[in-house]
């Protein structure tokens, strides 16, 4: 007989119940239980980041936290962040500006920037405190300047004052990316 | 092999008193595993290394959580996460050590699960906050049904992962006395790469030059050069009581030669670790005070 706990908890703004085993990781209740598998599995043991999602605001590895420890929280996942076919101005700028590539590391990478844009409520984030707050995301395609543009560029403000990523019909690269052409 | 997750159990005690008699009732192989921000433990669970088939979640114990200024110095909650440190303004500006520390601790999202506790009870040689906690001479608090008491940093470890605490013993604070006014602090971890590595060598410093002009305050401590965290006795004594000079750098590298103990191993070998620990000194000696670099 394997133990459960019945916990609830909201997940993109949807309160769930789930009945699991109390270490089951969050990964797999969000995979499972909840069906959202845009949340992905990469190295199971918290040195890649692509299993990120939020926490009551902040980003974790999910496949390191157990399910009993996600019980009454708040958690933000890739599905929750564009609304309905609209596109986050971060999703928007990744999207145009070549920040995915195979898409493996993205949602992480997507979900820790927009923990950093939230941090820096409308301030644009220097490259260093960019590649800082994706330290803990791992991706082997895209060689990352991409990323920096692309999460740079849905800090900027757009036209009548709504964030959008202006470079992406005009995409100039950052001076370090000009230098690798 | 992987452990099967689905038959593990845990206990979520109501409050630290009963987190305390869950740790005090059955012996032995009985007893369940402290669980706090889970970064360590789940990736022993995942690797099939941690044996143990029952936990006690203290994340929601708000008894362990908060940081406290008194005269003396700072008290950490045992739950106090790295995010955490990095953020207070108090802590950063008093701990500039720890605050580096807490910045190299994985990437963002271990530092916003990992607790200052879960890294001292791990117990890792390379676990980054323990060289800042020990430069800074801080002192665990422990509990147990039987009670309370203070453990100084520095008898903290008996060996190679192993904690001088009883089996029924919860870290519940950590308390950090302000380092002497006018010492400077300094932090350097060397990795394989600047993000999410474990270190080759780690060190954290306490020096101040006294009105004389000679040493007069000094702490190295460092990590993954030996099979504890440990402070270089030899290369404090070679300092202590000496004027800043390229020589006296050079005479505390020597020392420290004698103070650590490095060993080959999957992330770096002895005479790598040997020479970089003679770098970091001279160069922290240096970035403290720049007559470190003069002869």
């Amino acid at each position: 007989m394997s133990p459960r706990a019945t916990l609830s908890l909201t997940v993109n703004g949807k309160r769930r119940r789930v009945s699991v085993p109390p270490m089951k990781r969050l990964l797999d209740v969000l995979r499972e239980e909840c069906s959202l598998t845009g949340t992905k599995e990469g190295c199971g043991e918290g040195e890649c980041g692509a299993c990120t999602v939020l926490i009551d605001g902040r980003t974790v590895n999910s496949c390191l936290v157990p399910a009993v420890q996600a019980a009454g929280a708040t958690i933000l996942t890739v599905e929750g962040l564009a609304r309905g076919a609209r596109l986050t101005a971060l999703q928007e700028a990744f999207v145009g500006m070549g920040g995915s590539q195979c898409g493996i590391c993205t949602p992480g990478i997507l979900l820790a920037a927009h923990e950093l844009l939230r941090r820096k409520r409308g301030r644009v984030p220097s490259d260093p405190e960019v590649r800082e707050a994706l330290a803990g995301n791992l991706c082997r395609c895209t060689g990352y300047q991409r990323i920096v543009d692309a999460v740079q560029a849905a800090a900027r403000p757009g036209p009548r004052g709504v964030k959008r990523p202006a470079a992406m019909a005009r995409h100039r690269p950052s001076a370090r990316a000009r230098e690798h052409r | 092999m992987r452990a099967a997750l689905s038959t593990l159990t845990v206990a979520r005690p109501r409050d630290l008193a009963h987190a305390l008699r869950l740790m005090g009732g059955g012996g032995g192989a009985g007893r369940p595993t402290p669980l706090a921000g889970g970064t360590d433990l789940l990736v022993y669970l995942n690797a099939g290394t941690h044996t143990g088939r029952g936990f006690i979640d203290l994340w929601g114990l708000r008894e362990l959580r908060g940081v406290r200024t008194t005269r003396r110095g700072m008290t950490l909650g045992a739950l106090t996460t790295f995010s955490e440190i990095r953020e207070h303004a108090a802590l950063a500006r008093r701990f500039p050590a720890l605050a580096a520390a807490a910045a190299e601790v994985g990437g963002r999202q271990i530092q916003n699960r990992a607790t200052v506790a879960g890294n001292i009870a791990n117990a890792s040689p390379a676990g980054d906050s323990l060289p800042a906690l020990m430069a800074l001479d801080a002192i665990v608090h422990v509990r147990s049904v039987r009670g309370s008491h203070a453990v100084p940093f520095g008898a903290l470890y008996r060996g190679y992962r192993d904690l001088a605490l009883a089996a029924d013993e919860l870290i519940t604070a950590v308390e950090i006395p302000f380092a002497p006014p006018r010492s400077v602090q300094f932090f350097r971890k060397v990795g394989t790469r600047r993000a999410q590595s474990i270190s080759k060598v780690v060190m954290a410093g306490v020096l101040r030059v006294g009105r004389d002009g000679c040493v007069d305050h000094v702490r190295l401590a460092w990590g993954s050069v030996a099979p504890v965290t440990l402070l270089s006795g030899r290369a404090e004594e070679a300092l202590l009581g000496a004027k800043p000079s390229r020589m006296a750098a050079a005479l505390a590298r020597d020392a420290l030669m004698d103070d650590i103990a490095p060993i080959d191993d999957i992330r770096s070998d002895r005479e790598y670790r040997l020479a970089v620990a003679g770098n970091v000194l001279e160069q922290s000696l240096r970035a403290a005070d720049p007559r470190f670099a003069r002869s």
